[in-house]
């Protein structure tokens, strides 16, 4: 694979993360559990779509074929989309939510911290951007998981399925890949691998405090970042999140 | 004739945030460089928070003010590099946020009192607020609700 085809995947991959996910959590405005939390949720969704603006923008420079962060975002279809399947599992509850939240949001910081030192500028100033709004998320989403999980025998039994539900989503975020090595080897991307254990002890350390147990079971499902195989939800997804742009093309406002 | 760059500064001191009125453009840190390049003047603007929704009506409030004052050739370049923090508050802005009741952003993660009682005795309701630079607080003592600006 060439490096700059490579480097458009790997930032695709960004750009789709923020999207889906920003997507998903918007999905909650109006309808939060509170009103606080409705706020909350909305502004990180805000954020995550701030951040795929700039990375799905610089994806289209790279590209070299014309097209903006809006086409890439409204105008591919579900295969040509790079995202971790994590990001598009469906909301579920607000517990659901959150786990999924968290369990992004710190490998998310661990992504970005790695990427501020990127060789490429570009990547390390969108990236510096980043960390300090996912550095806001994380200790929201960390606090929520650990009041939810050490909380009500409702609550905690919700939490415990909801990261017996996501965790095998989890692997996919380390799985490297052909790009992903190419952007470790070119100094754009830090080494997946080497995320793993700081993420481990991160995690274990809110669901300890948060109460849950983490299951055994290391399989991971595979194929969102890829684009292989990503799961039914996507499709659905996209269907609401780009049918304005697919009905009236070229729409603005 | 070009307009001194002093000169522009202090226009841009006149075109208020558009979600928080009370302070400037100038005041809140985003106006990053004014500076002619040859006959364009170009003016770099950084967000505050990257999805901040105000961003594009920022750009366009900065726009229509110089264009008023009649600079006609001019670009605004948005730089995400340094990023915006909180600590580019100008003194001035600080305390205009906190005569209109919001809570200027403060290192030690939270507000230093309670903007209308000054009571010390205030507790975060949420992280976050009306707008992405805000957070969610309240007053123990009068018991009022008041916004932090989050410190970033």
């Amino acid at each position: 694979m060439e490096r700059d085809a490579a480097y458009f995947e790997f930032l695709c991959r960004m750009g789709d993360n923020a999207l889906v996910l920003g997507h998903r959590v918007s999905e909650w405005c109006g309808m939060g559990p509170v009103l606080e939390e409705d706020i909350a949720l909305a502004n990180i969704a805000l954020d995550l779509i701030g951040q795929t603006q700039m990375w799905l923008g610089l994806a289209g420079e790279v590209e070299g074929k014309g097209r903006s962060a809006d086409d890439l975002a409204m105008l591919r279809d579900v295969w040509d989309f790079r995202n971790l399947l994590l990001v598009e599992q469906p909301n579920g509850d607000f517990g659901q939510t959150m786990m999924r939240q968290f369990l992004f949001d710190a490998w998310h910081l661990a992504m970005l911290r790695g990427l501020e030192q990127s060789s490429e500028p570009r990547v390390a100033e969108i990236a510096a951007k980043a960390v300090k709004e996912i550095t806001y998320h994380v200790e929201r989403s960390a606090d929520t998981v650990i009041g939810l999980g050490d909380g009500t025998t409702e609550s905690h039994a919700r939490m415990q399925n909801a990261l017996d539900l996501l965790w095998p989503y989890v692997g996919e975020m380390f799985a490297a890949d052909a790009v992903d090595e190419m952007m470790a080897a070119e100094g754009i991307a830090p080494d997946l691998a080497a995320l793993r254990q700081g993420y481990d002890g991160e995690v274990a350390r809110v669901m300890k405090a948060a109460t849950l147990s983490i299951p055994e079971s290391g399989f991971a499902h595979k194929g969102g970042k890829s684009g292989f195989q990503h799961s039914e939800h996507l499709g659905h997804m996209l269907t609401q999140m780009q049918w304005l742009q697919r009905a009236y093309p070229g729409a603005a406002w | 004739m070009k307009p001194e760059v002093e000169e522009i500064w202090r226009w841009l001191d006149a075109v208020p945030d558009p979600e928080i009125p009370v302070i400037s453009v100038v005041d809140l840190g985003i106006v990053r460089d004014v500076a002619w390049q040859g006959e364009t003047l170009e003016v770099a603007v950084t967000p505050t928070y990257s999805g901040c929704p105000a961003t594009t009506v920022i750009s366009l409030d900065i726009e229509t003010a110089l264009r008023d004052r009649g600079v006609k050739d001019l670009r605004i370049r948005t730089q995400i590099s340094p990023p915006w923090t909180s600590e580019w508050l100008s003194d001035k802005g600080r305390a205009r946020l906190l005569e209109c009741g919001i809570a200027p952003p403060r290192a030690a993660g939270g507000p230093e009192h309670c903007p209308r009682c000054r009571s010390t005795d205030v507790v975060r309701v949420s992280q976050f607020g009306s707008t992405p630079c805000k957070a969610h607080w309240r007053c123990k003592d009068c018991l009022e609700p008041f916004d932090y600006f989050k410190c970033i």
